[in-house]
């Protein structure tokens, strides 16, 4: 996020577009909730009718997989009615001009078409965002989840940048992170093409950097293979022995039957995990690690803080932390590594090599933790980015987008469209939620949501079991007849292993990202009486 | 300025403009006993404990919906305050069970509190008995005879956490918090933050899980943590006891959530405790698993990756790090790829 959450509260606009935040990030969204007592507008884009559409000044249902041809037309009116921020795109950006003939092929007529909603509503749309500022933007998985993820990450910071409304209080672009340290993971280099820090494995000055630090002759330079390349690897050969820590692929990636095949291909696989799950079935070896709450540490949230963790109890039986497990199996493949704890990886090491994480060391994290870039120990940390329009390259760059459909779209073998996500409840394959007490009671089984329309349709009463087929696979599931799904979608979550949205979802991926299109498939629904 | 101070027991003070007496009293370091009143939410002046006398006025006004005026005179603990809330507390003590032995809240109960500190007792009033029946669901218990209607619970659903699944309901004795028209919790739009619970100041609200075991004055640690699941990072209080978590709670004023949590944030913590955790390394040999020790399981992994790296190269292999475990793990595990294997095969999923 380029801001924070405290400023949610104070916020005046909102564009909140595929984010479920209700359910996904439920005490955020207690704050944006909050400002929209206080009198807040709030629109929601999101092809359902989920919560915070409830509260919504105006919910606008886009088609699944249409935001940039939505984006693109409100920027067509933002610049046809000269409603945009002159001075902020004259000062701080470039290739405006791009930006310009690009969105000019996007008048709302055409978008409306691929959109499913009305001309008007689209202009509307752009006025409104453009009467209060600052707006500020907030989205989740259902941008990124797509072919086209990374097109629609940059639409939406094109139209932030086009209204001015970056560097500022209460606006920004944020991105709701879904896992407690994916942030984390991302700034601590586990990433195939950059070191702690986002320092690129491509330049020479930071491999020598790191060389030095890791005390290693030198270290690789080329760009190393994302999660569904790996596994595609596992067939070939190409990857021969593949380390798990800490995921539960068999349930969480698209297309089950094809992850299953991968993973049971693999010459040598080792799971790190703290419980038995379907990934572990395949491991040749098991190392059983301590959980939060069992061992010190640091995550850091969504909004770039970092904070403590602290140990409540030990780890049962022979678990032990997973920087433990790291630094023995270093040892015996003839590495030693001083740091022996959590506190001096982070002091002497991560915030040593990581410029924006420099200033931060444990004994300055006691209370509220401190967001970075803090570059220093006298620096406070940084609410949001982008102060005064600087942007890390300099000038913001308007990057040309156009609109791609979903790689799968609705036929008439498959005529619905399968949507992913989840539910308030349960959190990915309830290998936590589903040992919680109390939770299983309030979620224990798996719906397949579906609009009243096509529940008439196909002669579907609510509660029935249905069949959910796609090209990959097909559940038996029970149907969840609401007016929040919109005709033609049915909308699933992967929480429950034999219902799991995964069986159906496609392995189509964003050719930059390699994140897969979990937010759109096509499918076809069957009463199980008549299949 | 002068417009903007009041006297406060004999003390001039200053105040904001728009601030209650209740606040101005709080800035300038006088407490004034509360237990209706909730911070962040409009003030309802259910509970009237807070009663201050102010010279001139007619009756005695409630401290947290009485916005402080210039030149006002105020006595927070005037024979006439005391002997009012001395009153007020041996009602509330009247309308309900308020009988600490079993009360789940004992010693963790702002009613207790003022009760032992005004030295009041139920004896003096006929002790109402016609309750609703108690409402249990596996996370929230509802004890209607320990509720003494200060409505905190309303303002927390409604104001703080926006859920808006309770309210007041029925009028006068009969009063009542209700869910959806008198449902139970679970049939209601409730969506179990427990945000209710937190901010109850009696027995009334208690966590079903912790109901039976948790004791305040046996709490021998509590431990700050962020929460485990989304990127919100919400600060979590540990309630341990006897070397095991019973609780959680929000901590209050605390950056990014300000005390607030969400269903699985306070009762998603129990998983740790699972008898299926694994506890062992293990070795898979002819398809079944058996138990090894560390030393073992560390030795096969190593000798198979050198043995592939010598065979194949450091790019036969391939790593996906926890985006659910510390940064400290994270970063230890792309070292080891790249430092000691000598791959950048190391991937988590960032872009999901």
């Amino acid at each position: 996020m380029t801001n924070s959450f405290n400023e949610f509260a104070r916020a005046k606009m909102f564009m909140v577009i595929g984010s479920n935040m209700v359910e996904a990030h439920p005490v955020a969204a207690t704050f944006l909730k909050n400002a929209v007592l206080n009198g807040a507008q709030l629109i929601v884009v999101d092809p359902r009718r989920h919560a915070l559409a409830d509260l919504a000044t105006l919910h606008v249902p886009i088609r699944v997989g249409s935001d940039i041809a939505f984006l693109n037309a409100l920027m067509h009116v933002l610049i046809a009615e000269d409603l945009y921020d002159r001075k902020f795109v004259g000062s701080c950006t470039i290739d405006f001009d791009k930006l310009e003939a690009n969105v000019r092929a996007y008048p709302p007529e055409r978008a409306a078409d691929i959109c499913g909603i009305a001309p008007a509503m689209i202009r509307d749309t752009a006025r409104r965002i453009a009467s209060v500022k600052p707006m500020m933007l907030c989205y989740t998985l259902g941008i990124t989840e797509h072919t086209c993820g990374k097109n629609n990450v940059q639409a939406v910071a094109n139209l932030q940048m086009l209204l001015g409304n970056l560097g500022v209080e209460c606006g920004g672009v944020n991105p709701l992170r879904g896992q407690n340290n994916v942030q984390g993971a991302c700034d601590m280099g586990a990433l195939p093409n950059v070191f702690p820090g986002y320092q690129s494995v491509k330049d020479a000055g930071h491999r020598e950097k790191f060389a030095k630090a890791w005390q290693t002759a030198s270290l690789p330079e080329t760009t190393g293979l994302m999660i569904p390349q790996m596994m595609e690897g596992l067939t070939t050969g190409r990857v021969r022995a593949f380390y798990v820590f800490g995921e539960n692929l068999a349930n969480t990636e698209p297309d089950i039957r094809k992850v299953e095949h991968e993973l049971g291909s693999a010459e040598f696989l080792v799971v790190q995990d703290i419980f038995p799950n379907e990934t572990t079935r395949f491991a040749h070896v098991v190392l059983p690690a301590a959980a939060w709450s069992e061992n010190d540490g640091t995550f850091t949230n969504s909004e770039r803080r970092v904070s403590r963790v602290r140990t409540a109890s030990p780890p049962p039986g022979l678990a032990k932390p997973n920087w433990w497990i790291f630094r023995e199996l270093a040892k015996r493949m003839g590495h030693t590594w001083v740091s022996n704890s959590a506190r001096a990886l982070w002091d002497d090491e991560i915030s040593v090599l990581a410029p924006q994480l420099c200033g931060i060391k444990y004994h300055r994290l006691e209370g509220n933790g401190l967001q970075w870039p803090c570059p220093d120990e006298n620096h406070e940390g940084t609410c949001f980015l982008h102060k005064d329009g600087q942007f890390t390259c300099g000038l913001g760059i308007f990057t040309p987008i156009e609109w791609t459909p979903p790689a799968e779209e609705a036929c008439a073998d498959y005529p619905l469209v399968l949507s992913t996500g989840r539910r308030l409840t349960h959190y990915h394959t309830r290998t936590q939620t589903g040992r919680c007490e109390g939770l299983n009671d309030l979620l224990s089984e798996e719906t397949a949501d579906i609009s009243p329309q096509d529940a008439s349709e196909l002669s579907i009463r609510n509660g029935e079991r249905i069949r959910v087929r796609s090209r990959r696979g097909q559940v038996d599931i029970k149907a969840n007849v609401t007016p929040r799904v919109p005709r033609g979608m049915v909308w699933m979550s992967f929480h429950f292993r034999d219902t799991c949205a995964n069986w159906l979802t496609n392995p189509a991926f964003d050719p930059t990202t390699f994140t897969a299109e979990y937010k759109a498939c096509a499918v076809r629904i069957e009463k199980v009486d008549a299949a | 300025m002068a417009e903007n101070t009041f006297t406060l027991n004999q003390r001039t003070v200053g105040f904001l403009p728009g601030q209650t007496i209740l606040e101005a009293a709080s800035a300038a370091g006088v407490r004034i006993p509360t237990l209706c009143h909730l911070r962040g939410t409009s003030p309802t002046g259910a509970c009237r404990i807070c009663l201050v006398e102010v010279a001139g006025a007619r009756t005695l006004v409630a401290s947290c919906s009485t916005p402080a005026a210039a030149n006002m005179v105020v006595q927070t603990e005037s024979p006439r305050v005391v002997q009012a809330r001395k009153v007020i507390l041996e009602l509330l003590l009247a309308s309900g069970e308020h009988d600490c032995l079993l009360c789940p809240s004992c010693g963790d109960c702002q009613l207790q509190d003022l009760a032992f500190e005004y030295q009041v007792s139920a004896k003096r009033f006929d002790r109402r008995t016609d309750f609703r029946p108690t409402e249990a669901n596996p996370l929230i218990v509802r004890d209607f005879s320990r509720c003494i209607l200060c409505g905190r619970c309303v303002q927390a659903c409604n104001e703080v956490q926006v859920n808006r699944a309770i309210s007041f309901g029925y009028r006068g004795k009969v009063a009542k918090i209700v869910a959806a028209g008198d449902l139970p919790l679970k049939d209601s739009d409730c969506v179990f933050c427990g945000e209710c619970v937190q901010v109850c100041p009696t027995g009334a609200l208690s966590e079903q899980k912790a109901r039976t075991t948790w004791r305040p004055w046996k709490e021998k640690k509590r431990v700050r943590t962020t929460c485990p699941y989304c990127g919100v990072g919400c600060q979590q209080w540990l309630h341990v006891q006897d070397g095991k978590i019973v609780k959680v709670t929000g901590v209050t004023g605390a950056e990014p959530n300000r005390g607030r949590l969400c269903v699985k944030g306070r009762f998603g913590y129990d998983f740790i405790y699972s008898e299926e955790r694994l506890k062992t390394p293990l070795i898979k040999e002819n398809g079944e698993f058996r138990e090894a020790s560390w030393d073992e399981a560390l030795g096969v992994v190593a000798s198979k990756f050198k043995q592939i790296i010598a065979e194949s190269g450091p790019d036969a292999l391939a790593g996906v790090s926890c985006a659910r475990s510390i940064n400290e793990d994270s970063y230890n595990m792309q070292k080891l790829f790249r430092a000691v294997i000598g791959t950048n095969n190391i991937d988590h999923c960032a872009r999901t």
